[in-house]
């Protein structure tokens, strides 16, 4: 995580206010023909819609909405409250935000981290530094202080210029509030946390308009593709500079656009946008119902749920942006990060200098070679995350990896199976997990499926379903061979190295960054998603590189109807 | 019957919930307050309401032959379902009905529940409009809540309630759940006073400016973006609603009372016993809502329909004993897979029991209810979509009769809810697709 404090947006964007505040034409979502902004904007005609069926538009993630409130409020102000759980689609949360949509109890969470977001935000803490002026009286309506606040707020919120109109009448709704409760900042309150359950700033919409470059066809408005470029990016809302981009049109110059993007890339913000896309494609938001019995594993404390998904995004922050690591070592590499907790856990020595009573430190650590562990497969964010509670489940494991890993479709089990052999666990011959199974593989029905899953988990055996390392099963030595794709191999080791071999791998994490910042798979066969696969290979598969060129791809910010069909055709 | 469970009597429970503040069993309706004939209020005149409460419980029964061999009121029980056996003759048990595929793939745990609850079957995740939703758009619009849904394992997917935009996360925490129906939106029924919270007024009057906005933000959306514009502003109309409710006095209630507040945070389980002391949480403050008329439907999923439930000391999961553990060849039957299904009916006995302490008249408020319990798999070791067993408690304020087995065998397991969402008054005349296409409810179940 970056170190530094957020200070918000709403306190240090001086430098922008006259652009967005004085943007007195009707808003992107419903411009009126010449009636945009200064710059590209006000360039383009009326935004068009962009399809006939498919939706577009992006539910904000839970991890997005929590850097966006601290980026325009800073992060003292919390986030207090649960967010209902979004749906996976084709192996992405990112995916599934573009079909998502709000229920009355996930807009009752909204009201009620809205709510109290807001409270915040006028409380006698912040009030001074966030409305950014004085009311006359705390007593009633101030209809100039009112406008100055959600002058600056709202564009910060919506991601794009408000109209006067637009403005005028969060004033007034304030303004009515602040009367019937004789509270000036209880008005403020209210009308901010409906701003906050407004469709426009809980979606992200791909707003099209006619290029003028090219007559005929469509390219995205400046400030959605501010929008979607910076939540691809840092995971938040576009900061000061990129809306300034979009104002003036240099978002859509391809300079401008290569020095935005250059921009965001270099920045340490990267992080939040490596660590959310990540997150997303290795599913750590099912953690939240993981458990393990510590009547069998002492080890797994409360606390190594989250340490093992920090574990992980560490390893791959440092191999990526200091490293500048190829994609494939993140399957092999020996240098991690690690607590006492996990230490502990995976039983390696792990020398703490910091002072008692700190709080626990993150130290680097490099497994030594014959170590057991290497590469995020080896690691308890994988093989947790994936076990039930109580046994590991080499399926679940090789299921996980094929579909997250390597984007490999694993069909459901069929109806009217026979268990014979899974069930014979009085039979010696079937003590271990491996035997069972082996012999279930003999059942025509479930060998077809499980051939694809069972020999790339088994090969992780060594690792129970707290993840700590484990040489028998009911006394039984673990077997841990293993295959994928044809190559053999043993253990953890094995199977990180098998993975980064095998070219499923590289495609697979190009293809979702891809869908991770559009909510489509790419199609496989346009000539710009070639071009993206081929930079990205050229640069010996360093995801930067990688992001780069997506960010930068025309692909990205295509109408959905030319990359809309992507999604279900690939699958 | 093998079950080492006590039998849990009616007073034992009162008690037992009683002392384990687990519910609060409010005052019965005073005869004063009703109609002569205890059907309606008397300084109202409306009728005192049909609730409908759904329960799920995964993994079946098993692949023994435990359905009855008799049809009608004349039928054995079966010992399997022994826990509920005090509310025999208010309860109707079907069994033989399957769901029938139409070619399209048997996705284990799901489809089966995909076709009867929401009357379709594809190959895909598709799932909306379940019945239950259905029936809370008919009878419980106009309560604070459509539904409310709640589930024991700790996991918010472990849900099949969904209405037109999709699934609806499952409550995990008692705690969240107490905060969210009796927290400082509840308002007291029986209350001597009523003043509304100029709060409530002022945010009711915020949320008029997004309505506002409707107009200019759909003005140049594809129209998927609005079809899914259209979804939010109905969820900010049951919103405002919400708050409309909080701004009027509500009618009085006596049944109604507010229970305490359970501290179960909802975190994760992974014991089925434990899960079944948040099961009897959840049940009490469903209770309460129902009585309270917070809302009209309650939807409880003690896990997820892959039971990863366990048992203590015992790595292996009631699903993994589904599949691994043999059917025992003395006793016919998978012995433990047994021991999770007793555990879980002793629930749902316990959450019938819950509904029949509270008193509404002269009738309880499980007569007011029909209480409607369904599973996965009819056999689950198979993951077999045939031979669904469904259990109805509670007879609806009159509408369905009770005390019967319905076996239909070779029917397809759709018309079950459809004979249910026609008790609860859905103005539905058909309902399901293809092979599993209905236009007639259940022989004899409707009163």
């Amino acid at each position: 995580m970056r170190a530094e404090c957020r200070r918000g947006l709403a306190t240090v964007i001086a430098g922008i206010l006259p652009i967005l505040a004085a943007a007195a034409s009707p808003s992107a979502l419903a411009a009126p023909a010449g009636a945009a902004p200064a710059g590209a904007a006000a360039a383009s005609a009326r935004g068009t819609a962009n399809s006939e069926e498919m939706s577009t538009a992006l539910l904000m993630s839970p991890s997005q909405y929590r850097l966006t409130i601290a980026d325009v409020f800073g992060d003292s102000i919390k986030v207090n409250g649960r967010f209902e759980p979004d749906q996976r689609e084709q192996g992405l949360l990112a995916i599934g935000a573009r079909t998502d949509n709000i229920s009355d109890n996930s807009l009752e969470s909204y009201a009620d981290l809205a709510s109290d977001i807001a409270a915040q935000v006028v409380d006698a803490r912040h009030r001074e530094e966030l409305i950014g002026c004085q009311p006359r009286s705390e007593n009633g309506r101030d209809d100039d202080c009112a406008r100055v606040f959600f002058a600056r707020v709202g564009p910060l919120l919506y991601r794009q210029p408000l109209t006067v109109d637009q403005v005028q009448a969060q004033v007034t709704a304030a303004g009515i509030a602040a009367d019937k409760l004789h509270d000036f900042y209880g008005g403020i309150s209210d009308t901010l946390a409906e701003m906050l359950i407004s469709p426009r700033f809980l979606f992200r919409y791909k707003i099209m308009e006619p290029d003028p470059q090219h007559p005929g066809r469509e390219r995205m408005n400046a400030y959605a593709k501010a929008t979607e470029l910076s939540y691809f990016l840092w995971n938040t809302t576009p900061d000061e500079k990129l809306l300034q981009a979009a104002a003036s049109g240099e978002i859509q110059t391809r300079a401008g656009l290569e020095r935005q993007v250059d921009r965001l890339i270099s920045s340490e913000r990267i992080q939040d946008g490596i660590r959310a896309f990540f997150a997303d494609m290795l599913g750590f938001a099912d953690f939240a119902a993981v458990s393990k019995d510590p009547s069998f594993f002492p080890l797994f404390v409360p606390s190594i749920k989250d340490e093992a998904q920090e574990q992980t995004l560490r390893t791959i922050v440092d191999h990526i942006v200091n490293r500048h690591g190829d994609y494939r070592d993140l399957f092999t590499t020996p240098h991690t990060f690690l607590t006492d907790d996990l230490a502990t856990l995976y039983d390696v020595p792990l020398v703490d200098m910091s002072d008692n009573g700190q709080p626990q430190p993150w130290l680097a650590y490099t497994y030594p070679p014959g170590d057991s562990h290497a590469g995020i497969l080896s690691e308890a964010s994988f093989t947790t995350l994936w076990s039930p509670s109580g046994r590991t489940s080499p399926t679940v494991r090789g299921k996980a990896l094929r579909e997250n890993i390597l984007c490999e479709k694993v069909p459901p089990p069929p109806g009217n199976v026979s268990f014979k052999f899974v069930e014979d666990t009085g039979n010696p011959q079937y003590r271990t997990t491996r035997a069972r199974l082996m012999a279930h593989r003999t059942e025509p029905l479930c060998a077809g499926c499980h051939k694809l899953t069972d020999p790339i988990g088994l090969a992780l055996e060594d690792f129970d379903a707290a993840g700590e390392y484990r040489t028998t099963e009911n006394g039984v030595p673990i077997d841990a061979s293993g295959e994928l794709n044809g190559k053999q191999f043993v253990g953890a080791i094995g199977l990180g190295e098998a993975v980064h071999d095998d070219p499923a791998a590289t495609n697979c994490v190009a293809q979702k960054a891809f869908a991770f910042e559009t909510g489509y798979i790419p199609p496989r066969d346009d000539p710009r998603w070639r071009e993206i696969q081929q930079r990205f290979a050229g640069s010996h598969y360093q995801v930067l590189e990688l992001l780069r060129a997506i960010a930068l791809s025309d692909l990205s910010y295509a109408a959905p109807a030319e990359g809309g069909a992507l999604a279900a055709a690939n699958h | 019957m093998k079950s080492k469970i006590k039998v849990w009597t009616r007073r034992r429970v009162l008690r037992g919930m009683l002392a384990g503040s687990a519910i609060t069993v409010g005052l019965p309706i005073l005869d004063c307050v009703l109609n002569d004939n205890g059907t309606a209020f008397a300084d109202t005149g409306a009728l005192i309401p049909t609730r409908f409460v759904s329960w799920f419980w995964g993994l079946g029964i098993g692949e023994q032959e435990w359905w009855p061999k008799t049809a009608g009121a004349d039928y054995e029980l079966p010992w399997e379902l022994g826990a509920i056996k005090p509310f025999k003759k208010r309860l109707n048990l079907f069994s033989g009905s399957q769901v029938f595929l139409d070619g399209n793939t048997n996705r284990t745990h799901f489809t089966g529940i995909q076709g009867h609850m929401t009357g379709k079957v594809t190959s895909s995740d598709d799932y909306f409009n379940s019945m239950d939703a259905i029936i809370a758009d008919t009878i419980s619009a106009r309560t604070r809540f459509r539904s409310l849904v709640a589930t024991c394992d700790g996991d918010s997917k472990s849900t099949w309630t969904a209405f037109a935009s999709g699934k609806v996360p499952a409550e995990v925490s008692p705690a969240a759940l107490y905060a969210r129906i009796f927290g400082p939106g509840f308002t007291d029924p029986n209350a001597a006073t009523f003043v509304p919270d100029p709060a409530v007024m002022v945010k009711r009057s915020v949320l008029s400016t997004i309505n506002e906005d409707r107009a200019d933000l759909l003005k140049n959306l594809p129209a998927g973006d609005r079809a899914r514009l259209d979804y939010y502003f109905t969820a900010l109309r049951s919103l405002e609603q919400r708050l409309d409710i909080e701004l009027q006095k509500p009618p009085p209630l006596p049944a109604c009372s507010k229970p305490e507040q359970p501290k179960d945070d909802g975190h994760s389980i992974f014991l089925a016993t434990d899960a079944m002391v948040r099961h009897d949480l959840f049940c009490a403050l469903m209770t309460h809502a129902l009585a309270c008329d917070q809302t009209r439907v309650a939807n409880l999923n003690v896990s997820q329909s892959q039971s990863a439930l366990r048992q203590a000391g015992d790595p292996t999961t009631h699903h993994s004993y589904t599949h691994e553990e043999p059917i025992d060849a003395k006793l016919g039957y998978q012995v433990q897979c047994s021991w999770f299904q007793q555990r879980y009916f002793q629930g749902l006995y316990n959450y019938a029991a819950m509904l029949d302490a509270v008193k509404e008249g002269d009738r309880s408020l499980l007569d007011r209810s029909i209480l409607y319990a369904y599973t996965d798999h009819g056999a689950p070791r198979l993951h077999s979509v045939r031979n669904y067993p469904f259990i109805t408690i509670g007879d609806g304020n009159g509408r369905i009769r009770t005390g019967m087995h319905f076996p239909t065998p070779g029917d397809t397991a759709i018309r079950v809810p459809f004979t249910i969402m026609q008790a609860m008054g859905v103005p539905i005349s058909s309902w399901g697709t293809n092979s599993n296409h209905v236009t007639s409810p259940v022989s004899g179940v409707l009163a």
